[in-house]
């Protein structure tokens, strides 16, 4: 983990309410790992005061690439970047996916499917090419779906108005095909919104399958410092653990859903 | 060559520049150089552990934040055994911020903790706004009877520099000043965060889980300030000045307030290495204003 001031290469607007930054710096890309993710400094005016956490969507080969929405005046504040500006940022921070050798099934909702880019890049890298299912309200929020088809033989596609692909969940997709058992044994990695993770994880559980899922929420220290970020544990006197420290990637089977 | 160094109790200071409970840990060592801190102060610690709020835990406000974290820690014994072995090794005095339900609990805490090498001072957190203190209606700092009755006992338990961390949230925060000097506190620090709130009329919820929280941030510093140099025009004792310091200015102005020495919260978030910036700031006003001793700041509110 290092604070630093990188470059902006690109902070393009990719979608209604999406952009894409690209930042170099060869040392986040060298030590980053697909589900970390970095504390932003929006504005240097001091509104919006606190960082903003924003999770590793590509690992390049100098820099690093950022996918986020626009959801309030922190992110407001970043799109109004340009490139060759410098940006203060912090990381690469939290745990990361951590990648086995079984058959990866990644499924994203929504915005989540930012960090599971660079995850299925790394999975290809090590000749391990995952499935992907990603669902999205309506087309038009439906976000990386060329760079995934790089990375995937079998990207499956869905929206819950019908609009592209076929209509309904990612979950209900991941339920058909894991009611299917294919020759290898799989491993889902899950991002997306909490309803749509706690059912990932409810179907893993049934299915024993391991299950990792990435979670967000709102952040002010982003190291494990402020307790500000807290996801329940199950099981009696668990408590709670850090997204930011002890996450934000976590077994699906941990957490207190 | 400028003076930096203050005097707090027993306690003395390489500089007057802390960090405050529950905004700092070991995790920034990465990131800044803590043993230029003047004092590094220990998230408040309970006899027993304690889980926390609910979430969320966080909410951004304008110039400033709320929080509800609840004092999650894992308890006294777990404290000396685990963290204060590396919390020594910081190169840098350690002050232990503690709460209790009452007298009692304090008096216990401040006993074990005495006993610890390289505990350099305590911090009594009378005034944390997202926790009950026992059956107690409100904060302890808000009873001028129960700041004075808490430290007097404490006080007769231990040699060790005490230091009461006050509440914003009363009529006259002078009183309960006075009332903790009377009691044996070596020093008060101001302000703890403001009871506060938020909402989110989309889903008609509030934005923490436990409903209220509490405020920090640039959005209270003027507030703080007033309530610093209203103390500092009523009692003897030092006081640690917070509430919003962002960089050396924001620290100078406390100190020519009235504070002898300032603590850096919520400007940690926002970049780790605010504390130590903020030394290399003193230290810089004070060569080109030419003078000699931090010190000599306290106070020095030039009136009429």
């Amino acid at each position: 983990m290092k604070q630093l001031e990188v470059k902006i290469l690109e902070n393009r607007k990719i979608a209604q309410d999406f952009y894409k930054m690209r930042l170099e710096s060869p040392y986040l890309a060298a030590n980053t790992k697909p589900g970390q993710f970095f504390e932003v400094k929006c504005s240097e005016s001091g509104d919006p005061l606190l960082r903003r956490p924003l999770g590793a969507h590509r690992i390049l080969k100098n820099g690093i690439e950022l996918l986020y929405k626009i959801v309030g005046r922190g992110t407001v504040a970043l799109s109004g970047k340009n490139a060759g500006e410098r940006l203060d940022i912090i990381g690469p921070l939290g745990n990361g996916f951590t990648l086995s050798r079984a058959y990866p099934v990644l499924i994203a909702g929504g915005t989540g499917v930012a960090p599971l880019v660079a995850l299925a890049e790394e999975l290809t890298k090590r000749k391990n090419r995952p499935y992907i299912i990603i669902g999205a309200r309506t087309r038009a929020h439906l976000l990386c779906e060329k760079e995934l088809a790089e990375f995937s033989d079998s990207l499956k596609v869905v929206t819950e108005d019908g609009s592209k692909g076929p209509r309904g969940l990612a979950t209900a997709v991941l339920e058909k095909y894991l009611s299917v058992s294919g020759p290898r044994v799989p491993a889902i990695y899950a991002c997306g919104p909490t309803a749509m993770l706690k059912a990932v994880a409810g179907i893993a559980g049934r299915k024993r399958i391991p299950c990792q899922v990435s979670l967000e929420e709102k952040m002010a220290c982003g190291v494990g410092v402020c307790l500000g970020c807290p996801v329940k544990m199950k099981g009696k006197g668990e408590g709670y653990k850090m997204v930011c420290k002890d996450g934000p990637v976590f077994n699906a089977e941990e957490i207190a859903w | 060559m400028v003076d930096l160094s203050v005097k707090i109790g027993k306690l003395k200071l390489k500089n007057p520049v802390m960090v405050a409970s529950g905004t700092f840990g070991t995790e920034y060592a990465a990131l800044t150089d803590v043993k230029l801190l003047g004092a590094y102060i220990a998230k408040t610690i309970t006899l027993r552990a304690r889980t926390g709020n609910l979430p969320p835990r966080i909410s951004e406000t304008a110039s400033g934040m709320l929080n509800s974290i609840g004092l999650e820690n894992k308890g006294l014994s777990y404290f000396i055994k685990e963290k204060m072995p590396e919390l020594a090794r910081l190169g840098t005095p350690v002050i232990v911020s503690i709460a209790g339900d009452d007298e009692g609990e304090f008096v216990e805490l401040t006993k074990k903790l005495s006993a610890v090498k390289k505990v350099a001072a305590l911090e009594l957190n009378l005034s944390c706004p997202n926790i009950k203190y026992g059956s107690r209606e409100g904060l302890l700092a808000q009873d001028e009877k129960a700041t004075y009755r808490i430290i007097k006992k404490v006080r007769a338990a231990t040699s060790l520099t005490l230091i009461a961390k006050l509440s914003p949230c009363v009529t006259d925060i002078t009183r309960i000043a006075k009332a903790a000097q009377a009691a044996g506190a070596d020093a008060v620090s101001l302000v703890n965060t403001f009871p506060a709130m938020s909402a989110d009329i989309g889903s008609g919820r509030p934005r923490l889980g436990n409903v209220t929280g509490g405020l920090s941030g640039p959005a209270i510093k003027p507030i703080a300030l007033k309530m610093v140099w209203d103390t500092y025009n009523r009692v003897d004792i030092p006081i640690i000045g917070i509430g919003g310091i962002m960089n050396h200015k924001d620290a100078v102005e406390f100190m020519i307030c009235g504070a002898t020495a300032v603590q850096i919260g919520t400007a940690n978030f926002v970049n780790p290495g605010s504390a130590i910036e903020i030394i290399t700031g003193i230290k810089k006003y004070l060569d080109k204003t030419k003078i000699s001793k931090v010190k000599q700041l306290t106070g020095s509110l030039k009136i009429g």
